[in-house]
């Protein structure tokens, strides 16, 4: 075909032989492409929405949903609209007829508890306080409602339980996330904080990162001459090291947990072989499990092939003619090392370090058996809260900020490192 | 370059030099080398030769199992290779590639007590000798593969280091281009007057740069010679066949006289030729002819030899044409025709008359795959 065969449109545009704009034509021989790459994504999208964007959806939707007091007590939340939670008084009489009403209705539908236990997360008593006065709202007939409903109940007079029960009244609340940071809102609107004694979340936030950090830190300081060992060997050795690394991942992780208790519990084999070689005296027995200690060694473990296989992929692709030109230019193998191969195992670092640290942040089985109380991560708190208290709401706050923390640390490590930089294999 | 083997002791020597990986088998036999001052010597040979052996124990990535080396005067062994001051191309470059072009040029220069401004003034310089003055700023990565390899070479050498060792730096650029690098390495040669150890496999690469070249085969220097004389004149069958093209065939001797030998070929006819590498009378050999010193026609009436023999092909290369002919029952005798010469009778399936003198045949020894 010479050049003048090829058709333009009127307005200059390339059209095929048959007319079509070349551009159409294009997008009509690509689409059945596209579909089919479609139909090929497909499968794991939806999984994963289901699984996982769903989920989440509705995890931070939880962590501030109150619709609960608003539908259990519909009369009341109107009333009180109009009374000044700041003033000090007792509500006036409608409200407490609308509660009586409402608690009859609550009663009736076995609701009232569940009201009782949702207010009990935000004023402890709250709980007994609806349970009894369900039953005894249904024998007032009628009014007035609030010298009996104070009779029946001296918990009513007190002018906190209805600031409590006007200020979780929204549909909305940011209740759980200031429980979730140790804060509750005083009736008046200002923020209080736990004395940080009494700061359990916080306090087991900073040691969640902080061990997170420790053990990064240490898969790092283990990782790193293994996969340069590996790297940097003959086929037939780097293989079998391969295979001991990856050993540990083709063993149950309640195996590989329960096996550091063996080792590391008092009477175990670490401290049996101390005792044996006379390091440590038979009373002076090192407690090394359930107690921080304990996690960050049987995490480092568990999680050290994570930060090999990244090391080792970079590794492998660093050619070996590196440290050779750079003796060969007159380094020291040491300084050669540092500033020329090591530099180039920063994607390898970096891609093992946020994988270590993510992987981590949200660990939940180790933690649970080998952390005893000093070694608990905040996982085991959200576990505590959807298990035994049944305070999905915190729950959910607790797991928000804990994603929040990991997409803080992926931005830090995107803005310092590079995310392009990262290489998993 | 000419005297520059004459000046005295040698500059680097190999001296009864043997390798071994696997403490069965010898990668370098015995090899002695002296190479002079300023000289360009590159080792060519075939992968597995053992060149590239020898090239890594004079840098020290690799220890001698037996024998020394001994570089300007003073033994090499034992001296670290970052101690050994020998400016060193790899066959990819080894460009740091986390540090610019002026990092990389810099990195030789920090351990050796230099002022910011000396280290700046001789990048630049080292820069500017490879034509690449303004990319200084650039990383690797961002240079074609025939800047990259100038890089490396104005690494190489912005230490000063009196010898140069460089290892198949070209292979990985196309033809144009090394061709074009064989020229600017050779002038960097000559006006620095450093001495360079060249590994090549590359016949033409070697032909074009160097003083001497000392052709590797199975752990053996086979010859050492300048290239002319490796190319007109081989010592035994594996160069002749290695360098350039050679034309064989195969007799055996009957009788030497003085630097000539007689010999009968396999197809029955006699020929004279020059007495070089053959195991000795009633023993086999093989003649090695150039293509390019084969007559046809009457010029072949002048030379000493006579043979008959039949045109199978004839290939156009525009400056001459390949002929391929049948000689003494050998289908793979080739001659390169000048273009200028009268082409009549070249036509595949005649018979024609070819010659050749005397000294442009060797017999040699006999390779046993012959």
């Amino acid at each position: 075909m010479t050049a003048t065969d090829i058709h333009t449109g009127e307005a200059g545009a390339i059209v095929t032989a048959d007319g079509q704009p070349l551009k159409v034509s294009l997008a009509r021989a690509l689409r059945r492409q596209r579909l089919f790459a479609l139909a090929l994504v497909a499968p794991l999208f939806i999984f994963v929405a289901v699984s996982f964007i769903i989920p989440i959806a509705d995890m931070l939707f939880r962590s501030v949903e109150n619709g609960i007091v608003e539908e259990i007590l519909p009369e009341t939340v109107k009333a009180l609209a109009t009374w000044d939670e700041t003033s000090g008084e007792l509500p006036d009489e409608a409200v407490f007829a609308a509660m009586v009403a409402d608690l009859k209705v609550a009663k009736q539908n076995r609701t009232n508890t569940k009201v009782g236990q949702r207010l009990n997360y935000e004023r402890s008593g709250m709980s007994s306080l609806f349970r009894s006065s369900g039953r005894k709202a249904a024998r007032i007939k009628e009014g007035p409602y609030k010298d009996q409903l104070i009779k029946a109940d001296k918990d009513w007079g007190k002018v906190v339980t209805w600031q409590v029960i006007k200020q979780f009244s929204p549909g909305l609340t940011p209740g759980y996330y200031l429980a979730a940071v140790d804060a509750t809102q005083t009736p008046d609107g200002s923020i209080e904080f736990e004395t940080s004694e009494k700061a359990i979340h916080t306090k087991l936030f900073v040691r969640t990162m902080f061990m997170s950090v420790a053990i990064t830190l240490t898969t790092l300081l283990l990782g790193f001459p293994i996969a340069y060992l590996i790297a940097t060997q003959p086929a037939k050795i780097s293989n079998l090291l391969i295979i001991l690394v990856l050993l540990p991942f083709w063993t149950s992780l309640l195996v590989r947990t329960t096996s550091w208790i063996a080792l590391l519990q008092q009477k175990g084999v670490i401290n049996d072989i101390l005792v044996f070689v006379g390091i440590i005296s038979d009373d002076g027995r090192l407690a090394m499990i359930h107690n921080a200690t304990g996690a960050v060694i049987a995490m480092t473990h568990i999680l050290l092939p994570f930060m090999v296989l990244p090391l080792y992929s970079v590794m492998k692709t660093i050619p070996p003619t590196y440290m050779r030109a750079a003796t060969s230019l007159g380094a020291h193998p040491w300084p050669a090392f540092w500033k020329v191969y090591f530099p180039n195992t920063i994607p390898g670092i970096g891609a093992g370090a946020i994988l270590v640290f993510i992987l981590a942040i949200g660990y939940y089985i180790t933690p649970e058996l080998v952390g005893g109380t000093s070694g608990t991560f905040i996982s085991n708190r959200i576990a505590f809260h959807i298990l035994n208290s049944l305070n999905w709401g915190l729950a959910a706050a607790l797991g928000a900020i804990l994603l929040a923390i990991v997409l803080v640390f992926y931005l830090l490590y995107d803005r310092i490192v590079g995310i392009d930089n990262m290489k998993l294999g | 370059m000419t005297g520059v083997q004459s000046t005295g002791d040698p500059f680097v020597r190999f001296q009864e030099v043997q390798k071994s990986y696997d403490g069965e088998t010898l990668v370098v036999k015995n090899l002695n080398l002296d190479i002079a001052n300023g000289e360009f010597l590159t080792m060519l040979g075939p992968s597995g030769s053992g060149k590239t052996t020898c090239l890594m124990m004079l840098a020290g990535f690799e220890t001698p199992t037996h024998g020394k080396i001994v570089l300007d005067g003073g033994p090499l062994n034992d001296v670290p290779p970052h101690k050994r001051a020998i400016g060193k191309v790899f066959q990819n470059y080894a460009l740091f590639p986390h540090m610019t072009v002026a990092e990389n040029l810099a990195f030789p220069l920090h351990g050796r007590k230099m002022g910011k401004a000396e280290v700046e003034e001789r990048v630049q310089r080292a820069l500017d000798m490879v034509q690449l003055g303004p990319f200084g700023g650039r990383r690797p990565m961002q240079l074609s593969g025939g800047q990259q390899q100038r890089v490396a070479v104005a690494r190489a050498l912005v230490f000063d280091p009196k010898l140069v060792l460089m290892d198949e730096p070209l292979g990985a650029l196309d033809k144009q281009l090394r061709e074009q690098m064989q020229f600017e390495i050779k002038h960097i040669h000559d006006n620095l007057g450093i001495t360079v150890v060249y590994v090549t496999h590359d016949q033409s690469e070697a032909l074009t740069m160097s003083n001497r070249i000392a052709v590797f085969n199975d752990g053996i220097i086979q010859q050492l010679a300048p290239p002319a004389d490796l190319y007109e004149r081989p010592d035994n069958a594996f160069v002749a066949q290695f360098i350039g093209e050679n034309n064989k065939l195969t007799g055996t001797v009957t009788g030497v006289d003085g630097d000539q030998c007689s010999v009968e070929l396999d197809s029955g006819e006699k020929v004279s030729a020059m007495s070089i590498s053959h195991a000795g009378v009633g023993q086999k050999t093989m003649l090695s002819i150039r293509p390019e010193r084969v007559m046809i026609a009457e010029e072949a009436a002048g030379c000493d030899v006579h043979v008959n023999a039949r045109v199978q092909e004839l290939i156009y290369l525009g400056d001459h044409i390949r002929t391929r002919l049948t000689v003494c029952g050998r289908d793979d005798f080739v001659v390169k025709i000048p273009n200028s010469t009268d082409r009549a009778g070249l036509v595949p399936g005649n018979e024609i008359s070819i010659g050749w003198r005397t000294r442009d045949c060797r017999a040699l020894d006999m390779p046993d795959n012959l």
